[in-house]
């Protein structure tokens, strides 16, 4: 039987552009598929060492770039592991069965007799002199993957939790794209744009001159940029931009987008059900947040600019890059180098632009640009706004309905959605480029606000999507994008309801759910916290919340602990996850808890400051993150049915995480805070409506 | 043109940086230590922590004249000494770090607590990265690291 072939291997499928033995020693592969921080280079390494039989330390990550991977589009949504780790292991499991024909016609045998041993090819058991290199050139490696070889089961390697080779080396003070030292490079600056479409008024040429040494002006349209050799130079210039750089902002120039696309979703709304329920639920715009601002290097050379970049799509920055700066797409070689933690589509894009921008002013000098810790979070795409109303009928202890009306930002304005390039400096270069409309990712390919809207208990509910894209703010995909606060509020509705219901939370989800795995999560979950005894006090309680990630990825159930007193903090968490089989336990671990850690820090404290509908900068100050300190313990464990296609992990956790502080919240306070976050000011405004 | 000298992870180095310039453009640019991280240039997030004669320093901000004479460890000097090497061991044990970003501050930071309190409890170990923002979520593997590191030291010494 033949295996179904995903859509990378469909658009790329020639076997020597996923695994190569040009190497001695090594299988090489390659993927179009980053490391984000996540890890997903050694659990699809993992993969590769498992189909091929050799220890992981002889499988290498190839460099990911423009000329040679295939083309996976974005890093993103939880499906590396499915989609690359499934390409990577149709593609190894041929290449397996290729060599072992090509050692078969050697040996004069049949493939049979023969089996692999970390590179070594065994006749009947014993070790013969015959590598995997030394047949390599007997393999057609142009030939295309079929999905005809299955590929093998059980093995020692999946399912382990190795080092990471790449983290080892960021231990020791190198990997990251903001360590590349080309040589002759010089560092510049962009100075952004107050407001978006703002108008570069004038520069101050003369000031920049008499006040610093070597440092150079590149202006075009309202693009303006410092670049020079001494990066402390050029990092003071930019802080003090205002001293002379003059803007100003038109207000017809904003922009004039069509206000509102809606979705209609999930089941048709019964109107002969009453409904008894109603409560609506909101989050702010959320900032990325990444420990290092974005950065990106770019060099035109002999006819050809080559971008190194920590995008999540460099195949679709590479096609807006082109566009914006009139060029040849094949004139552009776009390289992926490490970058700080990625978490959506944050200002990677935009940096890489700003690089290649200035790289075509400067040819033959390789220029390296940063962001600043502001510029990071004011100026790149924040997570949407957005708001869920929700109302429900009860009947008979049970609910007969839901329906749900989200009001939403766009989440999805990646370079290239909709037809638009999405980069703040193509808006800078001409204000024409800013996109007059926008389009939310549609269900079908994941949704962005219709993402989780609607429940997956069995429980008609229809829900109404509504994308407003009239806001200044830029907003994109943010980790889990819609599914954080959707699951907020369908979970907190389903404790409300439980509690008009006099029914247990537990038993009440239970009760509304046929769907075995997200039963036996929740159970775990309940079990793992002593869910039956947990008695709260006056301040400390339990709460608890499950969901599905995109309705069709892993199930995660949580238990939160939380005290309340002034403000909330979290003191334990109890996470059951099944993502399927697990590549890489500690991996997927590390992704289940670091999201929850992350969503413990959006729930509690997260506000984009925005006055007027602008984004001024802002620092660590004004957008305090969970520290050390706030961090709860947490205990987390997987449910694995070794037949189960593994599942991304890394998205699963935010909308359960926030619903079950908000449950554990609401039964200290008896009393439900709708709005996220969960703050000082909205705790103190509920405790002295109290009094 | 002035220069300025100052020891580096045990070496002595001689820099012609102006001497206002922020120690991080120093190491990073000058030196080649990438190691020592930018994040935010406002000792707000502890990415660009160095060590300057035991003290912990932000290098973002910290300008070169102020490291003339003086000691200066950073994390590419971790496996030169005993507690280093046992961090360093103990974060690939733990699988310590999600990005790895803030990790070069920590593992500064962490070693200089090891040096003062060779057995702290969870508690402890927070308090004393709590400078440091880490925005993946590593946290609880960073926590276990230090804990094992010092586990691992106090076996060496017993």
């Amino acid at each position: 039987m033949t295996n179904s072939l995903t859509p990378s291997l469909a658009a790329a499928p020639e076997l020597g552009r996923w695994i190569s033995l040009e190497r001695q020693g090594f299988i090489a592969f390659r993927t179009g598929k980053v490391e984000l921080g996540q890890g997903i280079e050694t659990a699809l390494a993992q993969i590769v060492a498992h189909e091929l039989g050799v220890d992981l330390s002889r499988v290498v990550p190839l460099q990911v770039d423009t000329d040679n991977a295939p083309n996976e589009g974005v890093t993103a949504g939880s499906l590396s592991v499915e989609i690359s780790g499934r390409s990577l292991r149709l593609a190894a499991a041929q290449a397996h069965s290729a060599l072992i024909a090509a050692a078969a016609t050697r040996l004069s045998t049949t493939p049979p007799e023969l089996s692999l041993s970390d590179g070594g090819f065994k006749l009947n058991g014993t070790l013969t002199d015959l590598t995997i290199w030394a047949v390599s050139a007997d393999v057609d490696w142009s030939q295309h993957v079929t999905g005809e070889v299955d590929p093998s089961a059980g093995g020692n390697i999946i399912g382990t939790s190795p080092a990471r080779p790449d983290l080892s080396g960021k231990y020791r003070g190198g990997g990251f794209i903001h360590d590349l030292i080309l040589p002759e490079m010089i560092h510049a600056r962009v100075i952004r744009q107050p407001t978006r479409l703002a108008r570069l008024v004038s520069v101050d040429e003369d000031f920049l001159a008499r006040r610093y040494t070597g440092l150079s002006l590149y202006r075009r349209a309202d693009f303006v940029a410092v670049m020079g050799p001494d990066e402390a130079s050029v990092s003071r210039a930019h802080d003090e931009a205002d001293r002379f750089t003059r803007w100003s902002d038109e207000p017809s120039r904003r922009t004039t987008m069509p206000p509102v696309q809606t979705e209609n979703i999930g089941d048709t709304y019964s109107d002969t059900v009453e409904m008894t329920y109603e409560a609506t639920f909101s989050r702010p715009n959320i900032a990325h947040a990444s420990i290092g601002p974005s950065c990106a290097l770019a060099q035109f050379a002999d006819g050809r600019l080559t971008v190194w970049t920590h995008s999540q799509g460099i195949f679709e920055l590479r096609k807006t890059i082109a566009i914006c700066l009139d060029m040849d797409e094949a004139d552009l070689l776009l390289i992926h180098a490490h970058g700080s933690g990625c978490y959506g589509h944050n200002a990677a894009d935009d940096v890489a632009l700003d690089a290649a921008i200035l790289a075509m002013a400067k040819p033959g000098t390789p220029v390296r640009v940063q962001w600043s810790r502001q510029d990071e979070l004011s100026k790149g795409p924040v997570g949407a706004g957005m708001s869920h109303r929700i109302r429900a009928a009860l009947v008979d202890g049970k609910v007969a309905a839901l329906y749900s009306e989200i009001d939403s930002q766009p989440h999805a304005q990646r370079p290239g959605n909709g037809g638009f390039l999405n980069l703040t400096s193509a808006e800078a270069l001409d204000p024409a480029r800013i996109p007059t409309h926008v389009s939310d990712l549609p269900l079908t390919r994941g949704g962005g606000a219709s993402r989780n809207a609607v429940s997956f208990y069995d429980i008609p509910h229809q829900a109404i999507v509504r994308v407003d894209a009239t806001s200044r703010i830029r907003t994109s995909a943010l980790r889990s994008l819609g599914a954080h606060l959707n699951i907020y509020a369908i979970e907190s509705a389903m404790d409300d309801l439980a509690d008009q219901a006099e029914a247990d939370p537990l038993d009440f989800r239970l009760a509304h759910l046929s769907d075995l795995r997200a039963k036996a999560v929740l159970a775990k979950a309940a079990d793992m916290s002593g869910w039956v005894d947990a008695a709260g006090s006056e301040d400390r309680g339990f709460g608890l919340a499950v969901g599905r990630y995109k309705n069709k990825g892993a199930w995660l159930a949580a238990v939160a602990e939380v005290s309340v007193t002034e403000e909330v903090s979290v003191s334990r968490l109890w996470l059951c996850c099944d993502a399927g089989v697990l590549i890489n336990p500690e991996g997927a671990r590390s992704q289940i808890e670091g999201g929850a850690i992350q969503a413990i820090s959006w729930t509690l404290k997260e506000a984009v400051p925005i006055t007027d509908g602008v984004i001024a900068p802002y620092d660590w100050e004004k957008y305090p993150i969970l520290r050390f300190s706030e961090v709860p313990r947490i205990e987390t464990e997987f449910i694995v049915d070794q037949s189960a296609s593994p599942l991304g992990a890394g998205e699963a956790a935010q909308g359960p995480v926030a619903a079950a502080i908000g449950n554990a919240v609401a039964r200290v306070l008896q009393k439900r805070i709708h709005h996220l976050p969960l703050s000082r000011e909205r705790i103190m405004a509920a405790l002295l409506a109290d009094e | 043109m002035s220069w300025t000298d100052f020891e580096l992870n045990g070496t002595a180095v001689r820099v012609t940086a102006s001497p206002q310039t922020p120690l991080i453009y120093v190491l990073r640019n000058e030196l080649g230590q990438t190691g020592t991280r930018f994040g935010c240039g406002q000792e707000l997030c502890g990415a660009c922590k160095v060590s300057v004669d035991g003290e912990m320093r932000f290098a973002c901000t910290l300008p070169l004249s102020e490291v003339a004479g003086r000691e200066v460890h950073t994390v590419e000097g971790m496996a030169e000494d005993p507690i280093g090497s046992a961090l360093l061991a103990a974060f690939e044990a733990e699988r310590a770090g999600q990005c790895g970003y803030c990790l070069s501050g920590i593992l500064v930071r962490a070693r200089a607590l090891l040096g003062e309190t060779p057995k702290p409890d969870r508690s402890a170990i927070c308090a004393a990265l709590d400078d440091h923002l880490c925005r993946c979520g590593a946290h609880p593997g960073i926590i276990r690291a230090v804990a094992r590191a010092a586990y691992a030291l106090e076996g060496r010494s017993a």
